[in-house]
């Protein structure tokens, strides 16, 4: 008896399962019949905006995708890039958002947890851990408890596998009060021989079911994250899966040992919608069919049915597609590791996922339809009424305050500038031993052992701008990612990134995605940095408050000489700082707007594509001819904040004086967001060179003073603005996380 | 010399203390699966750090009881230079190997920074280049590195000269703020009463290079050397 045709389910319960009518319908006629409740399930799944795109996809077309050095662009587990002796770079970055608002340790777990597999799936070794994360104001003890949470999950889970977390943002901002953000972000590393795809090849080969057993645990999870959230949420905590990152170092290392042993033909972990996904898109990409008989599945728990073992996300397991012939060298191993696996199907001809249990068919469902021709929405854009209005700022209307000083001492401890030490101490950033410059900078840089060169990474985005205006902002993102890798040294590459957003359905949404994807992709044009990969995250939204639209650039570069690797902090008395780019006055979406006016307004400032990539090109060829002894980039808290960052750094200080910008109001020359600027330190011998290589390539050079003592003193027009002890602000920077957690 | 590094299920540093020993000292280096029962072959054994058994139970509790752990206190027993980092030293004091115990950080939270110890006996295996006093600049990682021992443990430890390094300031003060973990004494390595088992929480393979920030770690891995090589000349 085919118990496909028993047990059908009807449009009332297509909608609870967040099915719209329209897909129903598309259900029916591709089935030709009604499904089943296990059927019904693994559409709902598979066409969650989580799985399908179905409202972004569109809009994600604008992504320049293609480069020389790109191997694997978007539709693979992760993009891989060329590094040179053939090797590659495999890096994705995933959203894990909603599990986190409502338990935040094990749903920023199991975030790393699924982006680690999403790269050893792929053969590669993973070797650093980054993220962005984002909560409300941290004045109440229920921010403080999602962000200590947060961390502690990231830390509970990395730490154990033995990836360092070698760097991150983290934002405070009342929009994502009751939406937190957990972006994370994992670099793998492999040779490109051994690149594996997550794809079902040759007929007949079996299907392997590694690692954790199944249970009931996150059943419909990307459905859950495909909705708001609402008071209603807390309800879905058992939608939220529970991490064993014992289990996954365990997996890790046996598909690792597997893949140096040549014995499969495809991986692909089980992430969200569980064996579901995993089956039917493994299927799809190989052009074939699957078969599953659930009763060998091993489950935590008795009496699972076929529709909660398919629609499970128990964490850490791994389907593998296996020659017959090598199925007992795959067991055997796993025994190795201590770890369960199962043959439990074949790849076959027909073009369908066939779950059995036993001898009965209890769901079959076409795998390409369910895995890749989901319903896609092209949904209206409008620009919202309030866009123009929050864009309108009048300087002349703005108090400047009188003690400039005080004011950057306001800036040093707010949370969002303030040292993310509390954060990077609880994550081990040095396991592997390859973390060449720390935590703390502007990006994180890793040597590969045995080669010159090394990786910069980074993760940015400054939503607040990306709120006032989604396509500058956008563009900002990835040239603030790409400018924190080029202060290291490093030729940005390519990047990955999390989309998140609040409903894509409201036009006033679509319009923020939309543009903001427009925006980074000429940002991504014009700095020769593709897309490879990333993830969309919507419905970030509570009561119809959307967080503020957050597209979080995850940027790789490669630095050919790890030797020549640059940090932020001042060197030596007597290095010569200059300031590299063109300072306007724009204070549109600043941190002191913000912080000292309560604002959040104005234009974000200007973003000149062609300048951004001169700076960067000067930044690494400067650094080639070894000309840098320091570089920092000016973001948030401007010039004033940049140069205090450097000086804390090195616990040095600098007489500065600012010539050429009289008339300008001294708040938007201190603290103004200018972009496409970097403070730079060099040797007084090297101040020649590097003004003439900064003449060549057409970058703006200016020298403000030099390293001296042990007060930053700023002077403008012989006026003394800045007068601050290095100490004294390392004190303010360093402590006020610390301080605001220990409240 | 030969060092074999031990592999539990969930060693993490284990690549590092592989790197160490076979790239930066140019020494025959092996991995040891934790099922192995022979480490004759050896004459340094590294308990690398790490998350054995997820940490499960307790810190070492777990890995106490592998196969290897035999065999390790056979070659201890026979006086061999076994060296146990972070969750290599916790396993060791599982094993009974090294007396006491470890408990949580005072703080509760996972710790990983450039800390400073100070060498309090440079007469053991581990220490033998060093000057007494001296203090070495090393990373730390771990959450449970909070060293506890009783009155009487202590006391013997102090008398026999047991204890080889502790938390101290930059100056070589033993003070609060130096201590990151809560730990008895400031007590952060310490030796068995043989001088060839070695306990240490922080990190000296991740201090042997200097783009790792830092060479201070290579005092303890060519002590190693040095004492062995006087030994084998």
């Amino acid at each position: 008896m085919r118990e496909v045709y028993l047990d059908t389910q009807d449009l009332a319960e297509a909608r609870a399962m967040g099915l719209k009518p329209l897909e129903w319908e598309r259900v029916l006629a591709l089935l030709g019949r009604r499904p089943n409740l296990t059927e019904l399930g693994m559409f709902a799944v598979m066409w969650s905006e989580h799985c399908s795109y179905k409202h972004s996809k569109i809009a994600l077309r604008q992504f320049p995708t293609t480069g020389a050095r790109v191997i694997q662009g978007p539709g693979e587990n992760a993009g891989v890039v060329d590094i040179g002796d053939g090797q590659a770079v495999v890096f994705k970055m995933e959203s894990h958002n909603h599990p986190s608002a409502i338990e935040p340790y094990q749903g920023a777990a199991t975030g790393v947890g699924g982006i680690v597999r999403d790269i050893f799936t792929m053969g590669a070794r993973p070797i650093a851990l980054l993220n962005s994360l984002r909560f409300g104001e941290l004045t109440t003890p229920k921010q403080r408890y999602l962000f200590s949470g947060v961390v502690a999950g990231i830390a509970g889970y990395g730490n154990c596998m033995g990836i360092p977390t070698v760097g991150g943002e983290v934002y405070f901002n009342a929009s994502y009060t009751h939406n937190c953000l957990v972006n994370a972000m994992c670099v793998g590393i492999i040779d490109q021989a051994k690149l594996t795809k997550g794809r079902a090849q040759g007929v007949g080969s079996r299907l392997v079911l590694i690692g954790a057993r199944t249970g009931r645990d996150g059943i419909h999870g990307a459905t859950f994250a495909s909705e708001e959230l609402s008071e209603k949420s807390l309800e879905k905590r058992p939608a939220v899966q529970v991490g064993d990152p014992f289990m996954e170092k365990l997996l890790l290392e046996a598909c690792l040992e597997l893949i140096e042993a040549e014995v499969i033909l495809g991986m692909q972990d089980l992430g969200a919608a569980g064996l579901t996904s995993a089956a039917s898109e493994m299927a799809a990409r190989g052009g074939q069919g699957v078969e599953i008989d659930v009763s060998l599945v091993p489950c935590r728990e008795k009496n699972m049915n076929p529709y909660e073992i398919m629609l499970s996300e128990s964490q850490e397991r791994m389907l593998l597609v296996v020659e017959p012939s090598k199925v007992a060298v795959v067991l055997s191993t796993c025994a190795k590791w201590g770890l369960m696996g199962t043959d439990i199907g074949r790849v076959t001809t027909s073009g369908q996922v066939t779950i059995r249990q036993g001898e009965r068919v209890v769901a079959e469902v076409p795998a390409k339809p369910l895995a890749s021709e989901g319903p896609v929405y092209n949904p209206t854009a409008t620009m919202p009424l309030w866009q123009v209005e929050v864009q309108s700022l009048n300087l002349a209307e703005l108090p400047l305050p009188e003690d400039l000083n005080a004011v950057l001492r306001v800036l040093l401890a707010s949370p969002n500038i303030a040292s993310k030490e509390w954060v990077y101490r609880q994550y081990d950033h040095m396991v592997r031993g390859d973390t060449v410059v720390l935590p703390g900078g502007d990006a994180a840089v890793l040597r590969i052992k045995g080669a010159e060169k090394g990786l910069a990474l980074s993760v940015d985005c400054n939503s607040r701008y990306v709120f006032l205006d989604p396509y500058w902002g956008g563009a900002i993102a990835v040239a603030e990612a790409a400018r924190n890798v080029a202060c290291s040294g490093a030729r940005p590459l390519a990047i990955t990134n999390c989309l998140n957003f609040g409903s894509p359905e409201r036009p006033e949404i679509f319009y923020q995605l939309t543009n903001a994807i427009a925006g980074m992709s000429a940002a991504c044009t014009a700095l020769g940095t593709p897309v490879t990969g990333g993830n969309v995250s919507l419905y970030n939204e509570t009561g119809g408050q959307a967080v503020f639209p957050t597209p979080t650039v995850g940027m790789v570069g490669l630095l050919d000489k790890v030797e020549q690797r640059v940090t932020v902090s001042f060197k030596q008395l007597g290095d010569v700082v200059c300031l590299l780019g063109e300072t306007y006055e724009e204070l549109g979406g600043s941190e002191y707007l913000k912080v000292v006016h309560s604002l959040e307004r104005g234009h974000p400032p200007r973003l000149d594509l062609g300048a951004e990539r001169r700076l960067q090109d000067y930044l690494v060829a400067a650094r080639a001819e070894g000309l840098l002894a320091s570089a920092h980039d000016c973001s948030d808290g401007g010039l004033a904040v940049t140069l205090a960052e450097s000086a804390i750094a090195g616990e040095l200080g600098a007489e500065i004086e600012l010539v050429g910008l009289h008339g300008m109001r001294p708040d938007a020359l201190l603290f103004g967001e200018s972009q496409s600027r970097v403070v730079v330190t060099v040797k007084p011998q090297d101040v020649g060179r590097a003004e003439t290589l900064a003449a060549t390539l057409g970058v703006p050079f200016a020298v403000v003073g030099k390293v001296q003592g042990d007060t930053l003193n700023v002077d403008v027009q012989g006026k003394r603005l800045i007068a601050a002890a290095v100490a004294s602000m390392s004190q303010l920077w360093k402590g006020s996380l610390t301080c605001l957690m220990s409240q | 010399m030969r060092f074999g590094i031990v592999v539990f299920p969930g060693s993490n540093c284990d690549i590092d203390c592989y790197h160490a020993a076979k790239e930066v000292l140019g020494q025959p280096t092996e991995y040891v699966w934790h099922q192995e029962s022979d480490l004759a072959r050896f004459d340094c054994i590294v308990l690398p750090g790490g998350f054995s058994y997820g940490d499960y139970l307790r810190t070492g509790a777990l890995a106490r009881f592998s196969p290897v752990m035999t065999a390790v206190a056979k070659e201890a027993s026979r006086g061999k230079l076994i060296l146990g980092i972070c969750n290599g030293f916790q396993i060791l004091l599982e094993a009974g190997l090294l007396p006491g115990a470890m408990q949580k950080n005072d703080h509760l939270q996972f710790r990983c920074e450039m800390r400073h110890v100070r060498l309090e006996n440079v007469k053991t295996p581990f220490t033998t280049l060093g000057q007494a006093g001296q203090v070495l600049r090393l990373p730390i990682a771990h959450a449970e590195g909070n060293y506890f021992i009783d009155e009487l443990g202590l006391e013997a430890l102090l008398g026999n000269d047991q204890v080889v390094f502790r938390y101290t300031d930059k100056d070589g003060r033993v003070t609060a703020e130096a201590n990151p973990n809560g730990s008895l004494h400031n007590i952060a390595g310490i030796v068995n009463r043989a001088g060839n088992v070695l306990g240490i929480m922080p990190h000296p393979e991740r201090s042997t290079e200097e783009i790792q920030g830092g060479t201070d770690g290579l005092l303890i891995w060519t002590s190693l050397l040095a004492w062995w090589g006087e030994r084998h000349a």
